[in-house]
Parts: C-alpha cells; structure tokens; sequence
C-alpha cells in the first residue's frame, strides 16, 4: 500500500469477497456493513494522497480492515455480544479502542461472534450462530473470541480485536494458528467494552504475525482519561523496542512452570511446547524449571471472581432502558424476570447466579474475599518467578481445537479449556499465544509466553524470537 | 412512667457539582426529562465510570467543618439491587470504608425567649459516605416513566448516632447542619428541590433506660418542619401504644405532613441483601496530607464559632446575630459595612431590618441588592453626623435600594440634610427661651418636662430640619449659662 500497488479500496473489496464467499461456512461475523467499509477505504486512500503529496508519511494501519468483536462499541454500528438481550441494539459510541484504531487510519470492520457476554470458550454460547474452526469445519475456533480468531484465520480481515478475560484471546489464537496478545491489565482501555468482569477484562489484537500484534497494540494502548483502571504510562514503540532487543542479542531466561505440564495436557501439545523450548535453547536461551504453587487454585478463584463481578456488570440489563423488553411482563418485577429469563442464554445465567451466590451476605468471606486473597498469593508467585527469569513459557491450551457439540454439555471441561490462560489474568500480566506447530490431525497449537506486567515490548521480542525461526504462519486453512 | 425518644438520622445531601459523581454530564434541577444523561448516566452497554474530584473535594470539605476523622483512602463499593430507577441496578457507593468517620453538629435549641440564646449541644455523627444519585419514577395511568436527570448526581449520607432525644432537637440538628452545608458551598440544601432529604430512625424507652426499643423508620420528611412534627408524632403513637400495653412493631411510616398522620409503608421487611463488594470500575484514591490542607485552607468559619465572635468582638444584640449569621453573605456583608463605618450595631440595625424587608418586599436575592455594604456605612455616617435626621434616613434608604445610588447623593437630590447651623439653632432656641419665661422657670425649679415647651417653636422655626437631639442639647446649655 506504501509503494502504491494496492489501494485500501482494493484490500477492502478483497477482504469483503473473501467474507462473502466463506463466511457462510465459518460463521465468524454477526454483521458486517460493506458500504460503510468500502466509504472508509476511500477516506483512507484519500488521505493517504494528500500525506504523499504533502510529503508526510502515514501509520502503518492505514486503510487496513480490522475485525472488532461484537462486544466493543463502534458508534452507529449494532453490539450485540451475540446474545438475544442485544439482538437489535445499535451503539452510540466509539469505545476508545475504535477511536483510537480509526484515528491511526484502520477501517472497523464488521462485528465479529463470540461466546454470549464472552462466557465460554468455544463461541458455542453465542445466541446467533457457531462459529467454525476455519482448519476444520466441524470444529470449534475456541473462544469467547472466536468471530475474531476464525475471521483472521480465514483471510477474512488483516488483524481483529478481541477481549480476554481468563484467555479468550489466546486460547482462540492458539486453536486458530494466530498471534493472540492479552496486554497487561490497564495498558489498554476498557471504555466502550460491555464489561464481564471487569478486574479481569482487556481488548487485545489478534494478527498473522508479532510484528502486526505489536502494531495494533501500540495503536490501541494508552491511558484513557474515561477509564481509571487504564494506567498512565507511556505507550512505547513497540516494533522498535523489539528491533532494539532482537539486535542486542540479548539471551533470555526462561521459565518453564512445572504446574502447566501435567495431568490433562494433550501429549501432542506437550511435544509441539518441548519443541519450541529446545528452539529457545537452541537459540542461547536460558531455560529454567520455575515453580506455581498456586496454580491449582485459579480456576475456583477466577470462577469466584469473574462471575461475582459478571453478576453485578450484568444487572444493567433490565429491559427498561435499552435491550430485550418481555411483551407479557405485568409488572417492574415481572419485567426483570421475563426479560432476563429471556434475553440470557444459559451460561450467562449459570455465572450470574453463581456470582450472585458467592457475594451474597454470610458467603463473602469464604468465597469472594477468599477468592481475593488467593489471587493475590498467584499474582505473588509470578513476580517471584520473574526474579529468575525473563518470561514464562507454557502451552496456551490443553487440546487442540475440540468438536462442536463435544463439550458443550459439560461445563466443567469446557472451563479446564482455560486453565493454562486465566493465572495470567488473575495476576494482569500480559500473554500471547503464538502458532508453534500443528497436530497430526492438522490441527493448530499454541505457545503461550507470559511476560512481565507492562513488558510487552520484552514479551513480544521473546514470542518473535521463536515465530522467525517457525515457518506454522505460513501455513493457511483450506476453505 | 415517662418515656424518652431515641432517634437517628439519615440525611441525604446533594452536593453542589457541576458534573455528576461519575461522568461529565452536568448535574441540575428542572429541566426536561432526561437531558442531563449520557452513555455513563444511562449505564449503556461497555461504559464506565470515573471519578468527579469536585464532589470528592466537597464531601471532604464537609469532613473537615464537621469534625470528622477523613479516610486515607478513598474506596468506592457496589451495592446491588434492582430499581428502574437505577441504571446500572448497582449503587456505586461506600461501605466499609466511609470516607469521613465520627464528627459532630453542633445545634442550638429553642431559647426560652426569641431573643435569649438557647442551649447548645453536640450531636454525633456516625459516618459520612459518599454515593451516586438515582432517577425518578414519574407514575402515570398504566404506566411508569423514568427520568434519569438526578442519576447520578453526587449524593452524601450523613448518619448520626442515636442521640437526639426530642422533635426539637432534630429539628435543630437538621438547621444547623443545612446552615454549615451552604456556609461551606457543599449543597443549596433545597429540599423541595430534593437536594436534602431525611429519614428518621424513632425509638422510646423508659426514661434512664440504656437499651434500644424497637425503631420504626420514618420517610418522607420533605421539610425540616415535617421532621419535627413527624417524629413528634411518632413518639405520641409510640408512647401511646407501649401505654396501652401494646409492643411498636420494627416498620417503616410514610408521615403526611399535610394531615399530620402516617401509614405503614411496609413491616419488618426481609432484609435486604446488597451483595455489596469493591467496585472493580474505579481504583481506590489516596486522600494525602496535602490535599487535605488544601480544602482546609477553604473553610470558612463555623456559623456558630462567628455568632459567638459577632457577640463580642461588635457587640450587636443575639436577635440580630441570629438574623445575620445563618447566611453567609449576609454575615459578609454586615461585617463589611461595620468595618467601613466602625458603628456594628447601627449598620446591623439597618441590614437585619430594613435590607432583609426590601429585599424581601422586592423578592431580590443579597447578592442582587443594589444597596452595598459601603452604601449602609455611609448611611450610619451621615446619621451619626447628624447630617440627617432618623426619618429622612428611612426614606434615603428606600431611594438608594432601589437606584443604589450613594445616600450622599440621595440626600442632595430629594433635599434631605439636616439643618446643623450652630448659629441658627442657638439663635432659634435663645429666642424661645427668651419668649417663654415660665417655663424657664419651671425647668430651673426641677420640672424636666418643661423642656418641651420650647421645642416646638425651635422646630418650626427650622422648619422640621432640626435634630431633635442637638435642639435638646442646645436648649440645656443655654438654660444652664
């Protein structure tokens, strides 16, 4: 596009016949406005006209379409969280993200599924459609951000936003042969995200590459004034910061947490991980044994928290000032439960009365507080490991992408999907997961490397270290 | 037996902000339905709320006039429950950790006469929190609206301890403290606006008793005169039933102020389970030292602290203090004009009686006055000067309320001035003297009253523009040589 050969108008036409002729069968978008995106191609090939003639250059986003999960506000644009309760609900705003990607030039591109709220990891509990696993139809993308990972696998848009909140960027990522990153909690804003539970939330990009990772995220990171959990921190030049430390070579130190390699984990995976740590080590890298003590745990404590929180972020839909409304309520009470009985799929349901129970009075010491202290003991364990190494390296997910259907009963293995992810967001650190090999199924793996809070420039070199010596990117689904 | 009453109250106070607690939408009264909203006020989807420091600032400032011990760190908590008139169906408020903590009121109650200084007391405070705001339900036939405009509006909850003992002393409390809440600019306290509202918690017990009765709840105290006549009401029925050897069941009244009665609105309810837990939205605030100076630097003075100093330091009589002091300005403004003219309490006479009854008759707020501190001084001056008479002075001060004009000019231009030519006067008083040798006599044989014999021709020859109290004097002198 710099050197003029293709327009954005060109790569937006592209990207919409791509979606046309495949999205049937992978389901990724709730909606897309192709007029709309084809009006901002134009703007963008416009003013990249003018800043040429004006000799002034232009971002690197410039006239790219970026797929936006359909649970982050874009102003005019409908946000669902593909569930029944917003089914016809059209935002009014921009969340700060969307801001910021079109103010770096980026055309917001269509509204991509996931699971109800973001609740689930499969994208199965969305209330419109399930999405495909883009290298195998009968499977699952993972999820909630599924819509965002199939849609980037399947060429259906160059780089997508998603939100993860105990791994639903990376699990997805991993399942879909992508670069996921969850940045550190409060590097980006939430403004504009419809919040699951919001100590743990954080938009990310998913890309092809680090390098478009690293530039989605710079373009999206920062304090926002109307958000004061985002931190006030200067957002650095992340692909420069990688350049530097990949010319310094620096040797890393890695550890490997014993906790992430037992029971339950894919033997396929295993050997694809053990593989991308002898890379590291073939590399000069230091690979140390670090230890997790807490990491049997997270799980009951991320399923305190996050749905305590999700119960309380979820009570603003009601039916009296926007949503669902039930034709037959009689009453202000009647309209609660008719709406919500009917708005809410059943996961949804299943968190908020969970979170309901573990914050109600006589059960908040043994299970929120509780919950609290134990997140606090494994954010602890992770600083203490960082005093030994430079970055954690373990799989993102235990298996490989599962059937639809398959685990859909069960919501207690569809939970143990995240048991890899959800430490990192219980202790707001940043992770990516990054393509490092496929099983003999020909299904993706994925690596998953946990840096230290607010490194994202060391993280993102480490994760680039391993992705320029793998050639798994090179690799696309057949569809 | 006789009985003594226990009550608590919960005050609710608006503060005075330009934006709501947690958004910029603008905060204020009366305007069309749901125009003061935004995406955060009507809770839409993936929007969050920030902190407004202004209403930090005020709540802190009124930590600090109350006595109150301040919080190092400002927490902010959610309190789940749902109501239409809640957006969020989640109260962003403080539960464990109220910012402000202990502090007290001091109030005054009734004196035994309008002009003699009643007790003072202390009542204690509990806590101070800070909250949001909720809508309205405006309830039509068939069908409920919602007007989200107060949503959101930065909301404090005063709660006392269990301490007032009578109907008077709530209302005392209530007064004083929506004196010191204006004085420090924290809230209009308007309550037909809603900007202070106040729910009572009412027990009785045997008199020297140390253990609490069964409260009932008491709501829809819409004036401080409803909260006095409805508490004084609920201890009646109260001892009326324990007399009648019946037990006060725990409830909740709605007083009708109107008809002086009230209802049960609900009895003991189910308690309510607000699953309350830090608001993971907003991160906690230090409330440093500094900040705290900072505020401090802006009280101003107690208004019980200043009526105490008016007291001394000018020596105005209680019922004009009392008059001056519970309004800010006004207190402002008489000091000034004191400062200006060095005559307290002549300058107080004039803006406790004759400013507030123009200003009262014109329906014009101090700060519109066109009458001015400087104004009253020179008015005092030109009075002590007896460079006009009482009489005039009354109608030069109408003139300049109403064209705030300068009374020197007033005086010029409606020819008000005083007749003070020493040597007329002691020509006219000699010459009456001179014309009336009984009572000349009469006056040197002790009979006081013959003075006034000679003040009527004395006064018509000046034509009324003499000060009578020079004519006297003059008169005295003369009859003395």
């Amino acid at each position: 596009m710099a050197a003029g050969e293709v327009s954005s108008l060109e790569l937006m036409a592209s990207v919409i016949a791509r979606t046309r002729a495949v999205d049937g069968r992978v389901q990724a978008f709730n909606s897309f406005d192709a007029e709309g995106a084809l009006a901002q191609a134009r703007a963008s090939d416009a003013r990249r006209a003018r800043a040429k003639a004006a000799g002034s250059p232009v971002g690197p986003l410039e006239g790219i379409p970026v797929g936006i999960k359909d649970v982050i506000s874009v102003a005019g644009q409908p946000l669902t969280a593909s569930s029944r309760m917003l089914k016809d609900f059209v935002s009014p705003y921009d969340a700060t993200v969307t801001r910021k990607l079109k103010e770096a030039g980026a055309i917001c591109w269509g509204r991509l599924n996931l699971d109800e709220f973001a609740m689930g990891s499969s994208t199965e509990n969305s209330a419109f459609r399930v999405t495909s696993n883009p290298w195998d139809l009968e499977r699952v993308p993972g999820g909630s951000s599924g819509g965002s990972a199939a849609a980037v696998a399947a060429g259906e848009a160059i780089a997508a936003l998603g939100s993860d909140t105990g791994g639903s960027i990376r699990q997805p990522a991993a399942l879909c042969n992508l670069v996921g990153l969850k940045p550190s909690y409060g590097r980006v804003s939430r403004y504009g995200l419809i919040a699951f539970a919001s100590s743990l939330d954080q938009i990310g990009p998913f890309a092809r590459s680090v390098e478009d990772a690293a530039l989605v995220l710079r373009a999206i990171a920062g304090h926002d004034p109307k958000d004061s959990t985002s931190l006030k921190m200067e957002v650095p030049d992340y692909l420069g910061g990688i350049e530097a430390l990949r010319r310094s070579g620096r040797p890393w130190k890695l550890g490997i947490p014993k906790e992430y390699f037992g029971e339950g984990l894919d033997p396929e995976i295993g050997a694809a991980v053990q593989g991308a740590i002898d890379a590291y080590r073939g590399m000069g890298c230091e690979i140390r044994e670090v230890s997790l003590p807490h990491t049997r745990y997270a799980i009951g404590a991320y399923y305190i928290i996050a749905t305590a929180e999700c119960s309380s972020n979820l009570a603003r839909f009601d039916g009296v000032r926007y949503g669902h409304r039930s034709k037959d309520a009689k009453d202000a009470l009647d309209l609660y439960f008719k709406s919500r009985a009917e708005g809410f799929g059943p996961e949804v349901k299943r968190r908020i009365i969970l979170g309901t129970y573990v914050l109600s009075s006589g059960y908040y010491d043994a299970y929120y507080l509780r919950a609290q202290k134990v997140r606090t003991l494994i954010r602890r364990d992770f600083l203490e490991a960082y005093k030994q190494v430079d970055a954690i390296v373990t799989p993102t997910s235990p298996t490989p992408a599962f059937k639809k259907g398959e685990k859909a009963a069960d919501p207690l293995a569809m939970y143990l999907s995240d048991i890899y992810t959800i430490g990192v967001n219980l202790a707001g650190l940043p992770g990516v997961s990054i393509p490092c090999g496929f099983t003999k199924g020909g299904l993706p793996i994925g690596l998953q490397v946990i840096g230290q809070p607010f490194k994202e420039t060391e993280l993102l070199a480490i994760a680039g270290a391993y992705e320029a010596g793998a050639d798994w990117l090179g690799r696309h689904p057949t569809l | 037996m006789t009985y003594e009453a226990v009550i608590g109250l919960e005050v609710h106070v608006q503060l005075k902000t330009r934006s709501k607690m947690f958004t910029r939408a603008a905060a204020g009264y009366g305007l069309p339905e749901n125009t003061l909203t935004d995406p955060v006020v009507l809770a839409l989807p993936g929007t969050l709320p920030v902190m407004n420091k202004e209403a930090l600032d005020k709540i802190i400032k009124a930590g600090l006039l109350l006595g109150c011990e301040i919080a190092r760190v400002c927490k902010w908590d959610r309190k789940n429950y749902f109501y239409p008139d809640s957006p969020k169906n989640y109260q962003i408020s403080q539960y464990d950790q109220p910012l402000c903590k202990g502090g007290s009121v001091e109030i005054e109650l009734p004196g035994p006469a309008r002009n003699v200084m009643g007790e003072h007391k202390r009542i204690e405070l509990t806590r101070i929190h800070l909250e949001e705001d909720v809508g309205k339900l405006n309830h039509g036939e068939g069908v409920s609206l919602v007007d989200f405009n107060r949503a959101g509006t930065p909301l404090m909850e005063i709660v006392s301890e269990p301490v007032i003992r009578s109907a008077d002393e709530a209302f005392a409390y209530l007064t004083a403290l929506k004196t010191l809440m204006i004085y420090g600019g924290i809230s209009d306290c308007d309550m037909e606006k809603g900007q202070l509202r106040c729910d009572a918690n009412i027990s009785i017990r045997p008199a020297g008793s140390t253990t609490l009765g069964t409260k009932v709840e008491l709501k829809n105290l819409n004036s401080i005169s409803f909260v006095r006549d409805g508490i004084a009401h609920e201890v009646c029925r109260q001892t009326a039933v324990v007399e009648s050897g019946g037990r006060v069941v725990q409830e909740t009244r709605d007083y009708d102020g109107q008809t002086g009665t009230s209802q049960s609105l609900r009895s003991k309810e189910m308690a309510h389970d607000y699953r309350y837990f830090p608001d993971p939205d907003l991160m906690p605030v230090e409330v440093g030292e500094d900040w705290k100076a900072a505020i401090r630097a802006t009280c101003p003075e107690l208004p019980f602290d200043r009526q105490r100093r008016l007291l001394e330091q000018y020596s105005v009589p209680y019922t004009i203090t009392s008059v001056l002091v519970p309004d800010r300005e006004l207190g402002d403004f008489f000091e000034e004009a004191a400062r200006l003219c060095g005559k307290p309490q002549a300058a107080g006479n004039w803006i406790a009686n004759d400013l507030l009854r123009e200003l009262g008759a014109a329906k014009v707020g101090l700060s519109d006055s066109k009458v001015r501190p400087a104004h009253v001084a020179g008015l005092v001056r030109l009075v002590e000067e007896g460079a006009i008479l009482s009489n005039a002075a009354k109608e030069v001060f109408i003139e300049m309320f109403h064209t705030g004009e300068a009374p020197e000019a007033v005086v010029a231009r409606k020819g008000l001035k005083a007749e003070t030519n020493l040597g007329d006067l002691e020509r006219w008083c000699a010459e009456a003297i001179a014309a009336n040798p009984k009572s000349v006599s009469d006056y040197k044989g002790g009979k006081e009253s013959a003075l006034n014999a000679f003040k009527g021709p004395v006064m018509r020859a000046a034509k009324g523009k003499a000060d009578p109290k020079r004519v006297d004097e003059m008169l005295r002198r003369l009859l003395a040589s």
